[in-house]
């Protein structure tokens, strides 16, 4: 990341409510010379610029996170307080303070302008969406504004060039002037919103002029059909359907070139890299390690662009009025709707999508429970173990039994989901500290670029943030599956490698020779720490139904679920790879029997019992990473990992308990 | 002709409008509510409550913001002819 203050230069900072494009203003001032990271310690993003002066100066652009006041309520709010009072680390106090106002909505916007003002740092008032302003009737009179204020005022229109040349200049103006007011801290509570408001009454009497407007506006228009009772939750479920068509269907097309290329790149790097040690911890540790988890890259930025999206547009906030009902009666707000929804594709955008949620309890809430909505990595655990175990028949001659299962599935994920978070509101992440209100802002046309933007620089800290978690872990599971080695059993192998090219020769010589090298590949893991640590939870996991195979799976699974499959596959023995592997092994899983008791190792019964706790167990690396990341802990982390192989272990055993004393195998 | 009357915010019907008294209960969590400009004297418009009831959207010094019906309740104010 790149060192944004140099010692000496000017700072500026970016204030503003929530939803008067600060950002865009941002953007316009930066250009794309600017960086994203967290202010230590918490999660609230830092997003810092440069700036270059007429003069050839550069200065330093802070964009501070929406906030609606000084005295802060939130953690947003809090940075921005101690940024101003020059008491946030390694931050250095702004020179110049620039607030964006949205121009419609004067009255509220101007409640933090005038704590910042109080402050006594020099300020610039930004006046932005000022064409919006004048087509709504508003007409204000800067000239008297400013001398009111004792601060310049300039009109802006999100990133139109003439207004953003107009701001540098006023910025570059005010910059080397310094302050003559007095200091005062504004967050004193004693003083009541009523009596700021009141002044603030006072100084737009005179300035601000409403015309009122006969017809209703656009948005109006829009808000009686989006938050309609019908057509409202039609447009939502819409919405929503098209969201998952894009994840599990169009997302696909890219994955498949990201694990192509990643193959290449694997191979490239096998053909660089002498056999042995090094040549395995790159191919197989590093490249296979964070191939698995990059792969779930389009759909994360899919998502991301969505969201932005929604939150450019102002439709996220109507998404969030019609579901907080909802989402109410489980003890969480409208906002934690799309977080458990984009957990569906995969679960670290989903936590980092709670970042909107502004109450501490509430967030922690949502956090915990999105491992519990299943990601699209289960899916083809389900749909192999489906096709293995149950059978093709219809329930009532309609219902198709396989994707009843399926359903099931999803339905006990989204049950536990709501059902875990309403337990934990009711006890110990109870109440509230503030009342949940939001704006909804107009609609507008979004702005592409700031929408990319927006995807870029998320997705950006997602790499940046879990990459190295998730690198490290990757490194960790290669070495306890390839260590340690075993010199006599592969001298064993290479013997039988070439006791076979003595006896056979042709098509049937290398036929052997791939039965011996998946024998080695399946030995290899077996005394594996990977394995052993799979045979050694063998006796917790047996009362499951689960063998020693599934084991290692569950173990392998923390790099990404569906390595189960990939491991079942080595463990069995089961011969061809890519597109083939999936028939062989539902044939390997149908016929595998126990070498003790001769019986079948894989039954219906197993079957549903390990999807129940696929469901249910946390059993991701990049999960731990961004859950320690967003949480700020790893008490909450554990609680999370334990609370949820608790629940996952218990409903298992029920499963499997419960079915054999129904006489099921 | 409805009589003027003093009511909680939640108990007024969509198109509404009444001008806010004072508050009741709590005094923590009123702060945030007084912040964003519902302060005694402040007119406010209920534009429609969400498909499911909850929450209500009111309008309020030129802007749009969704409050529950439990917050709202906690707002007093005096109901106005339009």
């Amino acid at each position: 990341m790149k060192q944004t203050t140099a010692p000496g230069m000017k700072e500026i900072a970016l204030v503003g409510n929530p939803n008067t494009g600060k950002t865009t203003i941002f953007n316009a001032l930066t250009g794309l010379r600017h960086s994203t990271a967290n202010y230590p310690g918490v999660t609230v993003e830092k997003r810092a610029g440069q700036m270059k002066l007429t003069t050839g100066e550069t200065v330093s652009v802070l964009d501070l996170p929406g906030a609606y006041s000084l005295v802060p309520r939130s953690l947003d709010e809090e940075i921005v307080h101690k940024v101003l009072i020059g008491a946030q680390q390694g931050t250095p106090p702004p020179d110049l303070v620039v607030v964006v106002l949205d121009s419609n909505n004067l009255e509220r916007n101007f409640y933090l302008a005038l704590q910042v003002i109080e402050i006594g740092l020099p300020v610039v008032l930004v006046l932005n969406m000022w064409d919006m302003a004048r087509e709504n009737g508003v007409e204000v009179d800067l000239e008297k504004l400013e001398s009111l204020t004792g601060a310049p005022c300039v009109p802006t229109v999100g990133m139109r060039q003439d207004n953003i040349h107009n701001l540098r200049e006023v910025i570059e103006q005010n910059l080397t002037q310094p302050s003559l007011r007095t200091k005062r801290d504004p967050s004193d509570p004693s003083l009541d919103p009523g009596i700021r408001y009141k002044q603030i009454d006072e100084i737009l009497e005179g300035v601000v002029r409403r015309v009122p407007r006969k017809e209703l506006s656009v948005s109006e228009k829009l808000d009686r059909v989006l938050t309609h009772r019908v057509w409202g939750m039609l447009f939502f479920a819409g919405t929503m359907g098209l969201i998952f068509q894009s994840i599990f269907s169009w997302a696909r097309i890219p994955m498949e070139w990201i694990s192509h290329g990643m193959e290449h790149f694997a191979n490239a790097a096998k053909a660089v890299l002498p056999a042995g040690p090094l040549q395995s911890l790159v191919v197989d540790g590093i490249i296979g390690g964070v191939g698995n988890v990059i792969v779930f890259l389009p759909q994360i930025f899919l998502l991301f662009f969505f969201i932005a999206l929604f939150e450019d547009t102002g439709y996220m906030a109507r998404a969030v009025f019609v579901l907080d009902r909802v989402m109410k009666s489980v003890g969480l707000n409208g906002k934690a709707f799309l977080p458990l929804l984009s957990s569906f594709a995969c679960t670290v955008p989903g936590v980092l999508a709670t970042r909107t949620i502004e109450d501490r309890n509430e967030r922690l809430a949502t956090i915990l429970v999105t491992p519990l909505m299943s990601c699209s990595a289960r899916l083809p655990i389900y749909t192999l173990l489906i096709a293995a175990f149950i059978p093709q028949i219809h329930v009532f001659h309609v219902l198709h039994l396989q994707a009843l299962v399926l359903f099931g599935l999803y339905f006990l994920s989204i049950g536990a989901g709501l059902g875990v978070a309403a337990l934990f509101r009711k006890t110990f992440l109870k109440g509230n500290r503030m009342p949940f209100v939001f704006e909804l802002p107009p609609y507008r046309f979004p702005h592409f670029g700031t929408v990319a933007a927006t995807v870029w620089d998320r997705g950006k800290e997602f790499l940046c943030r879990a990459g190295g978690i998730i690198l490290l872990f990757s490194i960790i599971l290669w070495f306890m599956m390839s260590y340690p080695k075993d010199p006599s059993a592969a001298a064993r192998f290479q013997a039988e490698r070439r006791t076979a090219a003595t006896m056979l020769s042709g098509q049937a010589l290398s036929e052997k020779i791939t039965v011996i090298d998946h024998e080695e590949k399946g030995e290899k893991i077996r005394s594996s720490f990977a394995g052993r640590l799979g045979k050694a939870i063998e006796p917790a996991i047996r009362p499951l139904g689960f063998n020693w195979e599934i084991g290692i799976g569950i173990i392998t699974s923390f790099a990404a679920r569906e390595l189960l499959i990939s491991t079942l596959a080595i463990v069995h023995h089961v011969k061809t790879e890519g597109e083939g592997m999936t028939a062989g092994l539902i044939g390997a899983l149908q016929r595998e029997r126990s070498p003790e008791t001769g019986k079948l190792l894989y039954t219906p019964l197993v079957a549903v019992s390990l999807m129940v706790f696929y469901v249910l167990a946390c059993q991701c690396f990049s999960t731990f990473a961004v859950v320690k990341r967003e949480t700020g802990s790893w008490g909450w982390l554990l609680f999370m990992i334990v609370y949820m192989t608790g629940l996952a272990w218990m409903s298992s055993f029920v499963v499997y308990q419960g079915g054999r004393l129904l006489g099921f195998e | 002709m409805p009589e003027v009357e003093v009511v909680p915010l939640d108990r007024l019907s969509a198109g509404e409008i009444g001008i806010i008294q004072g508050y009741e209960g709590e005094e923590d969590l009123h702060h945030r509510l007084k912040e964003l400009g519902l302060v005694a004297g402040t007119k406010v418009l209920v534009k429609r409550f969400a498909p499911l009831g909850d929450p209500m959207e009111i309008l309020v010094r030129g802007y749009s913001l969704s409050l529950r019906k439990q917050d709202a309740s906690k707002i007093v104010v005096k109901r106005t002819p339009a």
